[in-house]
């Protein structure tokens, strides 16, 4: 059986999502945000939610999220993404409302707005991205970027006695009463990809539950900030954010 | 015994010749292509189509949705 035999649409395993419009992305070769992307498109699709979603972008790389999912989108102002996921969810609750974040827009900026959220258990999923920098702006240290790791605004590596200690923003929401699902994942391999993908599934099934606020955290890489290639991204994703950051559910209740 | 044999279709456009696809694959089925697309990224080809069992690992891991994966029981 030749390669054209197999080409087939008899024989698909995999595809793009439908959700997932044609238009190319704009992040970077490798970027983690993509793979995400694609499973948010997947998942959407496959609990049938396409005309009832109401996602809510960040800034941040994830600003033009709008362009890629063909569901209806509000862009917030920089953190303020659980904000408006609580506006768009008290209002309509009948919508799947979920916010798409990164690092420095959940756990800078958007400090106090992600805290409340949680805390207030507004029935919204949050997908966070933590590539431990400001990826969109050239590379700066965030709240997230670990000891000794060098960022634009930290070409030395950073130190506690400067920098402060690296935020474990998804541990500390895990203690918040109104969480009821809290995770950190990653997509870097099969095996990884599938687990992310139950776990934003879960995360929409509780939203549309009524079951409080669920997070996802994805550990990301985001090679032109970290100055690698993306395979090496990954590798380096592995032996130095996994320990500061270790995959696994922090709750599920 | 029955076989399995896949084959992947790249959108050659969309690719950004990231590279994580060629890792990914078991079967080291997947190269970058010494020719570049209109962009200039170097983009994902089978140059072990033979090998390829379908498992999907590349379309999974790909950030740009590029791979389209088919497989057959032969
Ligand atoms: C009020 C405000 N302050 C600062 C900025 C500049 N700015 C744009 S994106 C960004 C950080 C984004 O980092 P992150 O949320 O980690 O997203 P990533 O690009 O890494 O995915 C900053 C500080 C802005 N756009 N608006
Ligand atoms: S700058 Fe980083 S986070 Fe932004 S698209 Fe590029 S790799 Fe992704
Ligand atoms: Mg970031």
């Amino acid at each position: 059986m030749t390669t054209n035999d197999i080409i087939n649409p008899a024989n698909l395993v995999y595809a793009k999502a439908p959700i997932m419009n044609d238009v190319p992305m704009h992040y970077c070769p490798g970027c983690s945000h993509g793979v995400v992307h694609k499973l948010i498109a997947e998942i959407i699709g496959d609990m049938d939610m396409q005309e009832k979603t109401i996602a809510i972008a960040p800034v941040g790389c994830g600003v033009f999220a709008y362009k890629y999912l063909d569901v209806d989108w509000q862009q917030a102002a920089h953190g303020r993404a659980p904000a408006v996921a609580t506006a768009a969810k008290r209002l309509l609750p009948d919508r799947l409302v979920f916010t798409y974040q990164g690092d420095g827009d959940l756990a800078a900026i958007g400090t106090a707005e992600t805290i409340h959220a949680c805390n207030r258990g507004e029935n919204i999923a949050i997908i966070f991205i933590n590539n431990g920098i400001y990826g969109m702006t050239g590379g700066q240290m965030a709240p997230t970027t670990l000891g000794g790791m060098k960022s634009s605004t930290s070409p030395n590596g950073r130190t506690v006695p400067l920098n402060g200690h690296p935020l474990d923003i998804t541990k500390l929401l895990a203690q918040l009463d109104g969480t009821c699902y809290v995770t950190r994942q990653a997509v870097h391999t099969i095996a990884a990809v599938r687990k992310t993908k139950k776990a934003i599934q879960k995360a929409f099934e509780n939203s549309m539950a009524g079951k409080g606020t669920s997070i996802v955290e994805v550990v990301s890489t985001c090679s032109s900030g970290w100055k690698m290639t993306p395979e090496a991204s990954n590798d380096w994703m592995v032996e130095n954010m996994f320990p500061a950051y270790p995959l696994g559910d922090l709750k599920n209740e | 015994m029955a076989k399995i044999k896949g084959a992947v279709v790249v959108n050659t456009e969309r690719c950004k010749g990231c590279n994580l696809c060629v890792v990914a694959c078991p079967a080291e089925v997947l190269i970058l292509n010494k020719e570049a697309n209109s962009k200039g990224y170097n983009f994902s080809t089978m140059a072990n189509p033979d090998d390829c069992v379908g498992c999907a690992a590349c379309a999974y891991v790909c950030p740009d949705a590029c791979i389209t994966v088919y497989k057959v029981r032969v």
